[in-house]
């Protein structure tokens, strides 16, 4: 298949593998900082490639991981309220909030909630279904806000007043800035999002690197994408370096996308914003103007959102912020795994206890067992 | 008596058992269904003694959307369950047909879907010889629901189960994965996309049997359909009651373009996509090749390929060589999949 398989070719990734070999001189850790990066080193099977030398911890670049109990409790709410329809992405469906209960529980109990693709397919639930509220729980970083802001403007253009957004939308920096403020991680490098950086461009780690010396490479996740970003990384650290460099140019710039960050700036405003894990980050959140208010679920609707209870023992939090790997959580593999998740990172297909407990060898019987 | 019939659509009349049912009956069931066993109408089908030993099996069908490319509710109904008696080295005798059909369904798309079950069970050459037929009211099912038994007899000397694998065993899968799966799920969420999604429904029997004929007896040691849950489930469920550890190759294993680049854009896995025409074979190693020359010579098993070994005695664990060389573990599906954010 044309631009998937010339990124997964065998012979290429041997060469990089070989070449990163010889560039790794040293011992380094470096942070993945996109949930999609997780995924895609253990589905290919390329963690157990790596030479030793290199560690690979996880970031907080989930988007439905790092969405905190509370706003999932503020969901279950509104899915509740009457004459309400909710228009969801589908891994938000399974993730509990605090009591446990889940969008899957309140839809069997008779809410109304159908699981989209786009918010624009929310926006053509709305039309269609004109005496309902229909409601999109926005989540996710850069890539995904342009997305659902340009169907809060069709909805305005359209004159379509039956639909709204909820918004928890995050950015990916500020986050960043709070875990490398704890001098527990310790990382050398940090593998960038090539995603978010397609929308906030490469420039916008320069303070990242600048600020704790650290190697920044942006990387997709295609294997020889992320061998390609980690060469690259690898030499910065032999050299002493501490860049920004950008392993993803076929689609990131410099500068980014302008043209979405303003579309973005006409209709959200910077604002403080709960963390599964990590707490509330001043500034990483993303709310909805006053003039869109109209499509603003929390404005329009009477949601409070309560404040959040973390699931006893759930280690989420910490797995979140790098400090521990999924198999240190007591829960793992135990009461939490992906049929009955506890946290989000295992309900969550992105999520790091989900990508563990998948292509891990991790599960009740085998707990424990090494990787491979 | 045909006024009965003149809405175009099903009223609780038809599931009532008075003269609406029987017009349902006479003018639609065994007007495209009716064999010598069927149109008498008795309470249950008397089927003549064959040799063997019986192998049974029941399913029920409540896909939706019920019309898709490739097939239907009905062609699933009948080929599923042949597909089930297949599996333990069968040959399918006879199925029963029952209908549960909500109140509102077109007549037309009933009739498409009778006629869809007619096609299968001719082409298959297995007989429906009994039925029912229940109607609810509008809401308590949707559009219509379709369970299917099936007997079959399984000939002396043939012994399939999925317990039955053994270390050494070559993996053969009998066509591309995940067809079904991604045209229910692109279907379901409205995509559309280009290129030629289609589900694979197809009864496996015949090549069933001609591998039975033409291999040694006993050399077929397990048969899977990887319906729900894919070729990842049913190779987790073998290891696990065979306590045998499997080894697949990404690389072996044939996926359609369509289906691939369709997973791509749904964040989904092929390994855990539904498929209703396709079977996984463990074979003693002596007879892959000629195994899977037989099923190569069936239109059904045309793209059937090796796609990994039964390496050893353990804790039933499945791994995959990626394409590139690395290695990971299946699991089973944990529930149902679902599209992703990004």
């Amino acid at each position: 298949m044309k631009y998937v398989d010339e990124f997964r070719d065998p012979e290429l990734t041997a060469q990089l593998l070989h070449e990163l070999t010889t560039a790794t001189t040293r011992p380094f850790r470096a942070m993945e900082v996109c949930g999609t990066h997780t995924m895609a080193i253990f589905r290919s099977g390329l963690r157990g490639l790596l030479p030793p030398e290199i560690e690979l911890i996880s970031g907080p670049g989930c988007p439905v991981c790092v969405t905190s109990a509370s706003h999932i409790d503020a969901f279950l709410q509104m899915a509740e309220l009457p004459g309400t329809h909710l228009a969801v992405f589908g891994d938000l469906f399974r993730v509990p909030g605090s009591n446990g209960t889940t969008l899957a529980h309140v839809r069997a109990q008779g809410a109304k909630i159908d699981i989209v693709y786009s918010a624009m397919d929310g926006l053509e639930l709305a039309r269609q279904n004109p005496t309902e509220q229909v409601i999109f729980p926005g989540i996710g970083f850069e890539t995904t806000t342009p997305g659902i802001g340009a169907s809060i403007l069709a909805a305005r253009q359209q004159n379509i007043d039956n639909f709204m957004v909820f918004s928890t939308h995050k950015t990916m920096i500020p986050p960043l800035m709070a875990l490398l403020g704890d001098p527990a991680l310790g990382i050398d490098g940090l593998l960038c999002p090539g995603h978010v950086s397609s929308i906030i461009g490469a420039a916008a780690y320069q303070p990242l690197a600048e600020q704790y010396h650290l190697s920044c490479v942006v990387g997709v996740f295609e294997p020889t994408d992320i061998l390609h970003a980690l060469i690259l990384m690898a030499r910065q650290i032999n050299e002493g370096r501490a860049e920004v460099e950008n392993g993803y140019t076929r689609a990131v710039t410099w500068e980014g996308n302008a043209r979405a960050r303003a579309m973005v700036s006409t209709i959200f405003e910077p604002v403080d914003m709960e963390w599964r894990g990590l707490g509330t980050i001043e500034g990483s959140g993303l709310a909805i103007k006053e003039e869109y208010a109209q499509f603003d679920a929390l404005s329009r609707l009477s949601i409070t959102v309560p404040e959040s209870k973390e699931p006893p023992g759930c280690l989420c939090g910490q797995i979140l912020k790098g400090i521990t790997t999924p198999p240190a959580c007591p829960l793992f593999g135990s009461r939490c795994t992906p049929s009955s998740p506890i946290g989000p990172c295992m309900v969550s297909s992105e999520g790091t206890c989900r990508a563990y407990f998948t292509y891990g060898n991790y599960s009740e019987k085998n707990l424990g067992q090494n990787m491979i | 008596m045909k006024d009965n019939l003149s809405p175009k659509t099903i009223l609780l009349d038809h599931g009532s058992g008075g003269l609406a049912s029987q017009e349902l009956i006479s003018t639609l069931f065994l007007r495209h269904l009716g064999n010598k066993v069927l149109s008498a109408l008795e309470d249950s089908a008397v089927i003549d003694n064959q040799p063997g030993r019986i192998a049974f099996t029941t399913d029920s069908y409540v896909v939706d959307p019920i019309f898709f490319p490739g097939g239907d509710i009905g062609t699933l109904a009948v080929h599923g369950t042949i597909n089930d008696l297949a599996m333990r080295g069968a040959r399918p005798l006879v199925l029963s047909l029952a209908l549960i059909l909500e109140e509102g369904l077109l007549l037309t798309d009933l009739e498409r879907i009778i006629i869809s079950i007619r096609d299968a069970s001719n082409d298959s050459n297995v007989a429906i010889v009994t039925g029912d037929t229940k109607v609810v009211p509008r809401g308590k099912a949707d559009k219509i629901f379709i369970n299917t038994s099936g007997i079959g007899m399984v000939a002396e000397g043939v012994e399939i189960s999925s317990s039955r694998a053994l270390v050494g065993d070559k993996i053969i899968l009998s066509g591309s994965m995940g067809d079904h799966g991604i045209t229910i799920m692109t279907r379901r969420a409205g995509i559309t996309l280009t290129g030629d999604l289609r589900s694979d429904s197809m009864a496996l029997h015949t090549m069933v049997q001609r591998m039975l004929a033409g291999l040694p007896a006993g050399s077929i040691h397990t048969l899977r359909d990887p319906t729900r849950g894919g070729v990842a489930t049913s190779l987790c469920e073998i290891a696990g009651s065979s306590g045998l550890m499997i080894e697949i190759e990404e690389r072996r294993i044939p996926v359609r373009a369509e289906v691939r680049a369709a997973c791509e854009i749904l964040g989904l896995d092929p390994l855990y996509l539904a498929n209703e025409g396709k079977c996984l074979a463990l074979v003693a190693p002596d007879v892959a090749d000629q195994a899977l020359t037989l099923m190569q010579a069936c239109p059904e098993g045309a793209e059937a390929s090796i796609v990994g070994t039964v390496t050893s005695v353990g804790s039933g664990r499945v791994t995959l060589k990626t394409t590139i060389g690395g290695t990971r573990v299946i699991t089973p599906l944990h529930g149902a999949p679902l599209p992703r954010i990004c």
